[in-house]
């Protein structure tokens, strides 16, 4: 077993036997679940829309190359710079350059999780940069020191009165703020950050070809003021975000928008070109959009695992998926976590390595019956799993295991072998994990096949 | 109407009584029904694993055993849902492409074969008490079956139909996954027995005896006073 596979055993097993933390996430996903029907109702028929987008992210991925390059033309054009990285090193190598020639103290960023994903903060840190998070629950869950614990709402586990501690001690305000005295607090402290920021980093939820430009979305104005106010605009992207038009975002707004939060539409959105043209009066100087691949082209290369590509990232699945409930975001120990973060990670990382998040699923399937792109999360599952044992990180006793059961099942004699009291004691030994929690498993002393034969031979 | 039976392997050896439970129901319901002898397993059990080529040979074997069926009928939405959904997938592009997708048609769980074929909702079942049915994930969302069971169980004198909290969550059995993720599986089997007991229902009915075989064997653990039964066992008590 890997050393990841063994720290996600550990992990999972301490969150799901916390019943605190289950109170909470059933609480804060049952608010969601209680607004995104009311989201769907804009939709005349929600099943229509979501297949539409599916479409539109297939003809995205299937001419991924040729709208890249549409981008890059349209974009650079208006006085973009776009940088090609092919891994995590790469997209920040060029940060570093851009931000030493900035002289760059403060960089004031908008949620991401593709700068998550690359580890941005640390990095910067280590430069000496001040990286701050603006999004209220990235800042609390900068403030606590942790990872978002979901990729839509960062700080899901936490109550408010957590919250309201966690600004007493990092802070110094009074403790028992109210959400709304907590959200004043965060935003006058972010301001000051905003006026000191050189640079200003976002990530974007949509790249759009024909007009060359990158769409974000948020509810807080935050991303919007990260790319205007600061001199230096960076955007990283992964080169997955792809729509082929403008008019795309007709349907995908309202789409991320409902299955993300249960909103008709977010609060902002914004769709930006370039940076400030001559004649106008505001945005910034420069823009760099970063497009990043750091193993989306694994993906993209296997034509089973492409649709993984047409993520939104709306969270819907992680929100709807019982195993997320039960173990948290944390315990993946992954940038993405949940269905579509099992689905990718093996493929952006290592198969042997994360492998077992494949099979950490009980297969129900709920995650394929709510992607907002229809994405067959469930059953690339599947194939993962048996991609890995192809590639053969199967461990021996398993594959002794399964051809010793294909041997019993192609012989319908060798399934009548034995007393059940025989299989009683061998089942109930080897399967030990299963008999720690359940009472053992009771073999009937003659298989129906058996029973059947004895009572139809007598007829 | 001719009926071949499957028996899926764990209940072919775990629970043979719920077996001859669908037998005496469909016969019945005026079904001449055949068992044959030769059959083990739909190959479900290797596919999940990863292990497809094994799952292949025993899907093939499947394929021989039930070829000539008028019907295929199974006490089980899971093997059925698998036989359904992806055989085809193993059997893309081969020569036996139209045989699987003809045995995928004339496949059925229990409780759709019941209510959708045969359109027979009631067989003159009597249980007292009340009851809670558990959607099984492969019942709700590869076999699209949610009113089915509902509808046999709502015709069954004495009963009384109760539904539980967040009944469409999945109890967390997923086959080797609750060996492999114990604590994972057993924290979704204690939602869902909490779930259930919070109706005061005597009774936990679902179409799968997967899902029964894993929160029975919690709620003996727990010590919660409530009895698991496949649908075949209710609609088969009370009447000789």
């Amino acid at each position: 077993m890997s050393n990841n596979a063994s720290s996600f055993i550990a992990k999972s097993t301490i969150k799901s036997a916390d019943l605190e933390h289950r109170r909470k996430i059933n609480f804060n996903i049952g608010k969601y679940n209680a607004t995104v029907p009311l989201g769907k109702q804009q939709f005349t028929d929600v099943m229509t829309a979501r297949e539409r987008a599916k479409n539109a992210k297939w003809r995205a991925i299937e001419h991924l190359d040729s709208y890249l390059e549409e981008f890059e033309k349209q974009i650079t054009s208006r006085g973009a710079k776009v940088l090609w990285a092919e891994t995590a090193d790469d997209a920040l190598n060029e940060i570093a350059k851009i931000c030493d020639e900035k002289n760059c103290r403060t960089v004031v960023k908008s949620k991401s999780m593709v700068t998550e994903e690359i580890h941005l903060n640390d990095f910067l840190e280590k430069k000496g940069i001040e990286s701050v998070e603006t999004d209220l629950g990235e800042y609390i869950q900068q403030l606590d020191d942790e990872p978002p614990y979901h990729i839509v709402t960062p700080a899901m586990h936490k109550s408010k009165e957590d919250v309201a501690k966690l600004f007493a001690d990092k802070l110094n305000v009074p403790g028992g703020l109210s959400p709304e005295e907590l959200t004043l607090v965060a935003r006058q402290k972010l301001r000051e950050k905003y006026i000191q920021a050189e640079i200003g980093v976002t990530g974007a939820n949509f790249i759009i070809a024909d007009i060359g430009a990158v769409a974000v979305t948020e509810n807080e104005g935050n991303a919007r003021l990260s790319c205007a106010w600061p001199k230096t605009h960076i955007v990283i992207v992964g080169i997955e975000k792809m729509i082929p038009g403008m008019q795309d975002l007709a349907l995908f707004w309202p789409l991320l928008s409902t299955y993300g939060t249960g909103q008709k539409v977010t609060v902002y959105n914004t769709i930006i070109a370039g940076p400030r043209q001559p004649g106008e009066t505001d945005g910034p100087e420069e823009m760099y959009v970063i497009l990043l691949d750091n193993g989306r082209t694994n993906l993209l290369s296997n034509p089973k695992t492409r649709e993984a590509l047409y993520c939104i990232r709306c969270g819907a699945c992680l929100n709807a998926c019982p195993v997320y409930k039960n173990i948290g975001g944390h315990s993946y120990e992954t940038t993405y976590s949940g269905p579509i973060g099992s689905v990718i990670t093996p493929h952006l990382k290592n198969i042997g390595e994360y492998k077992h998040l494949s099979y950490a699923s009980s297969l129900c399937g709920n995650c394929t019956e709510v992607c907002a792109v229809k994405i067959n999360l469930h059953e690339l599952l599947l194939d993962n799993r048996h991609e890995a044992v192809l590639q053969g990180y199967s461990s021996l006793s398993e594959r002794l295991a399964w051809k010793a059961w294909k041997t019993a099942s192609l012989n319908r004699g060798m399934m009548n072998l034995g007393n059940g009291n025989m299989k009683n004691w061998v089942v109930n030994k080897v399967f030990k994990a299963w008999t720690q929690h359940h009472g053992a498993l009771d073999f009937s002393k003659k298989t129906f096949n058996e029973m059947w034969k004895e009572k139809h031979a007598t007829k | 109407m001719n009926v071949s039976i499957f028996i899926p392997c764990f209940i072919d050896q775990l629970y043979p009584a719920v077996a001859f439970d669908m037998v005496k129901v469909l016969e019945k319901a005026g079904c001449n029904v055949s068992y044959n002898t030769n059959q083990t397993c739909c190959g479900q059990p290797a596919f999940n694993a990863g292990f497809q080529g094994e799952a292949k040979d025993v899907c093939t074997k499947f394929l021989k055993d039930f070829g000539d069926a008028e019907y295929v009928v199974a006490p089980s939405a899971s093997c059925v849902g698998f036989v359904r959904n992806y055989y085809g997938q193993l059997f893309d592009n081969s020569s036996v492409h139209n045989e699987v997708k003809s045995l995928g048609e004339r496949t059925f769980e229990f409780s759709d074969f019941m209510v959708n074929v045969l359109q027979v909702d009631n067989v003159g079942a009597r249980l007292n008490g009340k009851a809670t049915y558990h959607d099984s994930c492969a019942a709700l969302r590869e076999c699209k079956l949610k009113k089915e069971p509902r509808q046999l169980l709502s015709n069954v004198q004495g009963l009384e139909l109760v539904e539980m909290n967040d009944v469409e969550t999945c109890c967390g059995f997923g086959g080797t996954f609750a060996v492999k993720f114990e604590p994972i599986s057993i924290a979704m089997a204690d939602q869902k027995i909490n779930n259930a007991v919070s109706t005061d229902a005597q009774y936990l009915i679902s179409t799968d005896m997967s899902c029964l075989m894993h929160l029975g064997g919690y709620i003996k653990n727990k010590g919660a006073n409530l009895r698991v039964m496949h649908l075949a066992e209710v609609l088969a008590n009370g009447w000789e």
